[in-house]
């Protein structure tokens, strides 16, 4: 209970209560955990193969999709931008790969959480260092122009493949184990998604995470505190930018080759979609708004085929207008998802309500 | 070396001149009253120290440095605290991480991401809770408080980081006649603590609290001396007091 607990924001004396967001995270992941084991009962072997490599995308979306909560959710920032780190990661380690024969993991992928790292910063330094506290609009179209242009960019360039975009002829490797689509990957893909996502939720429910709600509640206020807000939000967005770039250096390898609309504001909307159909600002959601997305994409497709598109767009519209805190928002209460600070040791009054 | 220093501070809003030329000193442990009519340039004099306006022409020195340019963030961390007109409690937050918020300020952002010092503000934060008198409502939402608790808990905040300089709006605006005897009790005894500038417009109230009293009249210094000085002068009979 403890680290779960610490997960969850929880501190000792809470009578070991486990909140409803918690368990929706539990649930979750344990899915997730299970579900190559599940598969092989369920589907025949090439379909479960079908499946799993089909999840493995859904994992390495979820970090993706985390990015954008972690921008919009808690840093308050409208970035159209998260593909820039996504695909701009993916070019990176697709151009190693290709150029360089790199496929060690353990380069790979810490370039590519590098460059998602560099990518946000530098986008969050000219963003976020004016004398005057940035519009929500400057910002989406500030983060939308730097997606633009790297889609162009790779797009135009012959050196980055043009239209065609990058081959990953190379396995991503462990040592001299390669490791191809299947459960392994799942599995490495899980792994990180997992980390990551423990990390964020140990930082939003941190004393760093009482100054995000705080930003998020009254920015007008909290700079009168003492507290620098766009250096805040900028660390926030600098490290969503990191976690979107782990998940383009992990889909780069898994799906073989990168394309430029990787880098695009088509993929930069969709990170946006997934967050708002799973519920902003709760890090589940996220990954919620990603299973739902591509599961239904895939499962309905065959059956609706060119109608799809348009019953997602109105499915997602219809939960903006009615439930814009997402799937989510209809089970956890804005108190559980804002959580509560208070430091709940032996001796403190025990009191679970925030959590 | 006086604690905070005005000079000669300009400040226009289009045509509306709100600050003409005004100089005011706080001194040390001093309890300084401002008052005036509405729109006579107070509220505005308090933002232009706090950083939330940015004057035309004067200068402003805090502890002896020139804070005139100075992000109101960097003027918090020097031991500046402001409380503003409006109550803006963090209304989705509970009234707990309210203090810790503001008890949290001028720790680095690393030390808060390992929350590193969770456990050692909380007896502090439970401390000034019950000063206040709001300790019941450590685990309600701030937004669901009382105009007047509040009051006391944007005070609470305000004094928790224990600021040199205590900025206070109209501490008692919209409070009850009894709020407003609870509060004059809660503020006195931080005398003790740092010096305060606040601005009200009940004479009645700031006359009991002030040692030194400033008033304000279309966005000049109108008189400025003791709470009795104030009371027996003429320029303010004829202007202020007649008035509200």
């Amino acid at each position: 209970m403890t680290i779960l607990n610490r997960i969850a924001g929880a501190r000792p004396g809470t009578n070991g209560r486990i909140s409803r967001l918690l368990t929706i995270e539990l649930v979750v992941f344990v899915l997730f955990a299970l579900m190559p084991l599940l598969s092989g009962l369920v589907w025949s072997e090439d379909d479960s193969f079908f499946w799993i490599v089909f999840t493995t995308k859904v994992l390495i979306l979820s970090l993706f999709g985390l990015s954008f909560d972690l921008a919009w959710g808690y840093a308050g920032l409208m970035s159209f931008g998260q593909a820039l780190f996504f695909g701009g990661a993916g070019y990176v380690v697709a151009v190693m790969s290709r150029d360089l024969g790199i496929s060690s993991i353990f380069i790979v992928l810490p370039v590519a959480v590098a460059v998602g790292l560099v990518l946000a910063m530098l986008l969050a330094a000219f963003l976020l260092s004016g004398s005057r506290t940035p519009s929500i609009i400057f910002i989406a179209f500030g983060t939308l122009t730097g997606s633009y242009a790297g889609e162009r960019l790779a797009r135009a360039w012959y050196y980055l493949g043009g239209q065609n975009g990058v081959s990953i002829t190379k396995a991503l490797t462990i040592g001299d184990m390669p490791l191809y689509e299947g459960v392994g990957f799942y599995y490495l893909a899980l792994g990180f998604l997992v980390a990551a996502y423990v990390g964020c939720r140990i930082l939003v429910r941190s004393q760093f995470g009482l100054v995000l709600a705080g930003i998020r509640d009254r920015e007008e206020r909290i700079t009168f505190l003492g507290y620098k807000v766009q250096l805040t939000r900028a660390i926030v967005f600098t490290l969503s930018g990191a976690i979107a770039g782990l998940g383009g250096g992990l889909y780069a390898f898994h799906e073989g080759f990168v394309w430029p609309a990787l880098m695009g504001p088509i993929y930069s909307t969709q990170a946006m979609l997934y967050v708002i159909l799973g519920g902003v600002s709760t890090l589940i959601g996220a990954v919620i708004g990603v299973a739902a997305i591509e599961f239904a994409t895939i499962i309905l497709i065959d059956y609706l085929r060119d109608f799809w598109v348009i019953i997602l767009g109105f499915l997602l519209l219809l939960v903006i207008m009615f439930r814009p805190m997402g799937l989510l928002g209809m089970l956890v209460s804005n108190r559980e998802r804002i959580g509560s600070f208070r430091w709940r040791g032996a001796n403190s009054k025990s009191d679970t309500r925030g959590d | 070396m006086a604690l905070l220093e005005v000079k000669g501070v300009c400040k226009t809003f289009g045509k509306l001149v709100a600050l003409d030329a005004v100089n005011l000193t706080v001194e040390n442990q001093q309890f300084h009253g401002l008052i005036g009519p509405n729109g006579s340039g107070k509220s505005t004099l308090l933002k232009s120290i706090a950083g939330a306006e940015r004057p035309e022409e004067g200068t402003l020195s805090f502890l002896g440095e020139d804070i005139s340019t100075t992000p109101p963030a960097i003027r918090a961390r020097r031991g500046m605290s402001l409380k503003f007109q409006i109550t803006s409690v963090f209304n989705l937050l509970s009234v707990y991480d309210n203090i810790l918020l503001s008890l949290q300020a001028a720790h680095s952002l690393l030390s808060l991401a390992g929350s590193r010092s969770r456990q050692k503000l909380h007896t502090q934060v439970l401390d000034t809770l019950s000063e206040f008198g709001i300790e019941a409502r450590a685990d309600d939402l701030a937004g669901n408080l009382s105009h007047g608790e509040q009051q006391w808990l944007e005070i609470a905040m305000a004094l928790a980081p224990g600021p040199r300089l205590l900025l206070l709006d109209e501490p008692t605006a919209g409070m009850s006649p009894e709020e407003r005897r609870v509060t004059g009790e809660l503020l006195r005894p931080i005398k003790e603590r740092c010096s305060m500038l606040i601005v009200e417009h009940d004479l009645d109230f700031i006359k009991d609290l002030s040692d030194v009293i400033t008033v304000f009249d279309q966005g000049q210094v109108l008189d400025n001396g003791t709470p009795e000085q104030i009371e027996n002068s003429e320029r303010v009979k004829e202007v202020y007091l007649t008035r509200v």
